[in-house]
């Protein structure tokens, strides 16, 4: 079975339509970001305190923010969170603000007693307490930042190292353009931003340069074949020569990426979200952003009256 | 099939038993039950699967340093009255934001370059010394001298915390330096049902010291200043406390110095007295028995100069005692404690005192039950991607889907095999993330070579051929996309905690294996079955 056999789509003609759909799609998650949602970050980076409690029966949240309240617990959020799988039914999260790094576990001792779990005539279970000062939310913030960044630095130092400074340039383009469009889903979405979510969209760094990878070392060896060719066309075949394995590639991971998201629990809810988005737009960009910029700068070079050569491959023995 | 293609696939057999080794070990049956035992004894668990407590601790190091310079500012008094140079002060201008930095002022004209000897000398070669344009001197820290009084503090607390941690008695406990440089503690105790209680004796910071009874029962501090003419002697002190758990407070006046203190017990045990209250059986170093003999001796009831003595935990008095009789190393202490208290006080003489106060900064608690439920999550959805992974590309790729499969199953066994051969990795649920990503970036691979070799079939070659080439020209770029990935896994571990590095571990075990099985192992198959056939048939693809 074959999906495609000798496309030949003209992928660059189509640059317009790719562009103006990036950046729809940037300036709405930007937009959103800026005016309505913010980015919304989890615990980890915001600092304050989580609960997850698991009650046998459906819990009376009413009931739970009164008895909160009597015990003097302050600014608690209640809301539930649900589950495909059924075993995370029936549970709420408490969150409390940050609280000063000396009183860090105050709030939850609080909620602890107030709750009473496994004390007599009560069933819930603390599932979970997440627990951030202020020093460790800063500081994981700045971890992220950092790892972001100096992921990005890395494959622009490989891509250099292996091909030349512009598809580098070209590769850690599209991965930024990757990387904002799935933080734009997370603010659009209103979902949090958590460690693992970090975690989520530096692979995505990986997956995405991956399949920028395959497309530019095709268009390295075809330029190499191939002098008269204009780098257009050269760009446009090489696209096409690889979209089978583009799709198929991205498609299989995708289904591993959904299968996760569909039944891998809430704990991996906003890692899976990140994933399957960035998988989608990862495997666009490589096509409809780097490649083009290849493109681009040969053209903006040629104008300024350069010699304009990408560098090919050396011919194969 | 050729020589060349026997050792390969002894190679590929060997490696897989090798790996299964690795998270089976030698399992006791081969029923389900036992084989998930095998696997639960070989694969190590995170805290967020198997349940229990995340704690990140921050060390104030910056109290050792002013504790170090108020040590040495006492030194420096003590070397200028030896040396008979007088009206010399040491002191500290700002404590707090110098804590690094002492001032030695008044030095007479013609004392000046004694002073600076006694500065520049052996004892103070971890400052730095300036003259100041009035004469005086400044000493600063120097900064590698500070680094390494950070490091020994830092590295101090660990231990400390790793014997109280292990004197609780919590199974398994991991206690390591954490972050990149910020003086913070990593404590990882799996299970525990009490953590607040474990996170109370990390904390105790309080302090045991017997002091010597200038005068006293008062009943507060106005008789107590009465009774002294409103003046408290600069050798001493008031301290409130009670003698028995109903007693009223009461004042006393104690000696400043103390007799015996923390850092002077060697051994310290909880027990219970003939009345059965709780008390505490403790064993002096050799050099604090010799000065608590000295004293004891000295002072007990049958000599001229009777005295009590007091013991003060965290600044209130537990017992007032008059001295029996001589006592060198070994006694007991009881007073108005609760079983708690002795039994934290014990634990806390045993393990030594903090070198810094310490704060805890992020604490993380997950059940057990989440985490079975977690578990049960990770490998539905690992076991389902999986599936849907295999059965395409035996639909898509016939015959050479079976090859791709097998390579996949054993991309699975090798990254298992990792996690059980590699000491301190850990699978954690983005661990399992990890896992079920390696499953479909590492069909990858397999896409990549396929319609490399689907290509030059179509361009006319022969099978061999075609498969040589495929390889041939996929393997670039199949080295690119695993060192991109990998360098963003290597970061990830770099800058991670916990969970999140434990995917970082499973996706770089993945991809390494699956440079082997993509590359090598299908290549292998597709070798051993073309041999077979004749040459120019068709290769099912």
């Amino acid at each position: 079975m074959e999906l495609f056999r000798d496309p030949n789509i003209d992928w660059l003609g189509r640059k317009w339509y790719f562009l103006s759909f990036s950046l729809i799609f940037s300036v709405a998650g930007v937009l959103s970001m800026l005016l309505w949602h913010g980015i919304p970050r989890g615990v980890d980076f915001t600092g304050g305190t989580q609960i997850q409690v698991q009650f046998s029966s459906a819990p009376n949240e009413d009931h739970i923010r009164q008895s909160l309240s009597a015990a003097g617990v302050k600014d608690f959020t209640v809301y539930p969170i649900s589950d495909t799988s059924g075993r995370n039914a029936n549970t709420e999260v408490i969150s409390l603000p940050e609280a000063a790094d000396s009183a860090h576990n105050t709030g939850s001792n609080q909620v602890q007693a107030a709750l009473n779990c496994g004390g007599s005539g009560t069933s819930c279970t603390i599932q979970k307490t997440d627990i951030v000062g202020p020093t460790a939310g800063k500081q994981l913030q700045r971890q992220a930042a950092l790892a972001t960044g100096y992921s990005l630095l890395g494959m622009l130092v490989y891509l250099w190292f292996r091909f030349e400074l512009i598809y580098g340039v070209a590769a850690v383009v599209a991965v930024f353009h990757d990387t904002l469009i799935t933080v734009g889903a997370f603010s659009l979405t209103n979902q949090e931003i958590t460690l693992t979510v970090i975690a989520a969209i530096l692979t995505l760094i990986g997956y995405s340069m991956n399949d920028t990878i395959v497309v530019f070392d095709r268009i390295r060896e075809n330029l190499g074949l191939s002098r008269r060719e204009t780098l257009t066309d050269v760009v446009n075949r090489s696209i096409n020569q690889t979209l089978s394995r583009t799709v198929i590639s991205s498609g299989l991971t995708f289904l591993t990426v959904l299968s996760l998201l569909v039944f891998g629990g809430p704990v991996l809810r906003g890692f899976s979200f990140a994933l399957t988005v960035g998988i989608v737009i990862g495997t666009y960009s490589s096509i409809a952003v780097a490649a083009p910029m290849l493109v681009a700068y040969q053209d903006w070079r040629k104008r300024r009256g350069k010699v304009a050569n990408l560098p090919a491959k050396r011919a194969k023995a | 099939m050729s020589q060349n293609s026997k050792v390969k696939i002894a190679v590929i057999l060997a490696c897989l038993v090798v790996c299964c080794y690795g998270f089976l070990g030698i399992p006791h049956g081969v029923t389900p039950a036992a084989l998930k035992q095998a696997i639960a004894d070989h694969i190590r668990l995170g805290l967020d699967l198997k349940g229990g407590t995340h704690l990140v601790l921050k060390v104030h190091v910056e109290e050792a340093i002013g504790g170090r310079t108020d040590r040495d500012v006492e030194l420096l008094q003590e070397d200028m009255s030896k040396a008979g140079i007088t009206g010399v002060q040491a002191h500290k201008l700002d404590p707090v934001a110098h804590a690094n930095q002492i001032t030695v002022s008044g030095i007479p004209l013609n004392k000046a370059s004694d002073v600076r000897s006694i500065l520049t000398g052996t004892e103070y070669v971890d400052y730095d010394v300036a003259t100041n344009p009035d004469g005086s001197e400044t000493l600063t820290m120097k900064p590698s001298a500070i680094s390494a009084l950070e490091t020994t503090t830092l590295q101090h607390s660990i231990e400390t915390i790793r014997s109280r941690v292990d004197a609780l008695g919590v199974a398994e406990t991991n206690v390591e330096q954490y972050g990149l440089g910020d003086n913070e503690i990593l404590v990882e105790m799996p299970g525990v049902s009490d953590p607040a209680k474990v996170e109370d004796a990390i904390h105790n910071t309080e302090k045991l010291a017997v002091y010597q009874v200038v005068s006293g029962p008062y009943s507060d501090d106005q008789a107590a200043m009465t009774a002294l003419n409103q003046i408290v002697p600069p050798d001493d002190w008031l301290v409130h406390g009670n003698t028995s758990a109903n007693a009223p407070d009461e004042v006393y006046l104690l000696q400043r110095a103390s007799i015996v203190e923390g850092t002077d017990f060697r051994d310290a045990q909880p027990s219970t007295d003939q009345e059965g209250r709780p008390n505490l059986v403790f064993t002096l170093t050799t050099e604090a028995g010799d000065r608590f003999y000295q004293f004891t001796s000295t002072h007990s009831k049958n000599t001229a100069t009777p005295a009590s003595m007091a013991i003060v935990l965290g600044n209130r008095i537990k017992e007032v005692a008059s001295i029996e009789d001589s006592i060198r190393d070994r006694g007991e202490i009881h007073g108005s404690f609760t079983k708690d208290e002795v039994d934290n006080l014990s634990l806390m003489l045993r393990t030594g005192t903090l070198p810094a106060s310490i704060e805890t900064i992020e604490t993380r608690t997950v059940g057990a039950t989440l985490g079975e439920a977690s578990i049960h999550q990770g490998i539905v959805a690992a076991i389902v991607g999986m599936l849907a992974v295999m059965v395409f590309m035996l639909f898509y790729y016939r015959g050479a889907g079976i090859n791709a499969d097998l390579a996949l199953m054993l991309n699975l066994v090798i990254l298992l095999g990792f996690l059980g051969f590699t000491p301190g990795a850990t699978l954690t649920l983005p661990g399992i993330a990890g896992v079920i990503l390696t499953i479909g970036m590492g069909v990858d691979s397999n896409v990549l070579i396929f319609e490399r070799i689907r290509e030059e079939l179509r361009a006319g070659k022969t099978a061999a051929a075609a498969v040589q080439q495929g390889f041939g020209h996929a393997w670039v770029t199949i080295v690119d996309t695993h060192v991109t990935t990998i360098v963003s896994a290597a970061i990830l571990f770099l800058f991670g905690s916990g969970p999140v590095q434990g995917f970082a571990v499973t996706l770089t075990f993945g991809l390494l294996a699956n440079l082997f099985t993509a590359v090598f192992v299908s290549r292998t198959i597709f070798d051993a079955i073309l041999e077979r056939k004749n040459r120019g048939a068709e290769l099912s693809i």
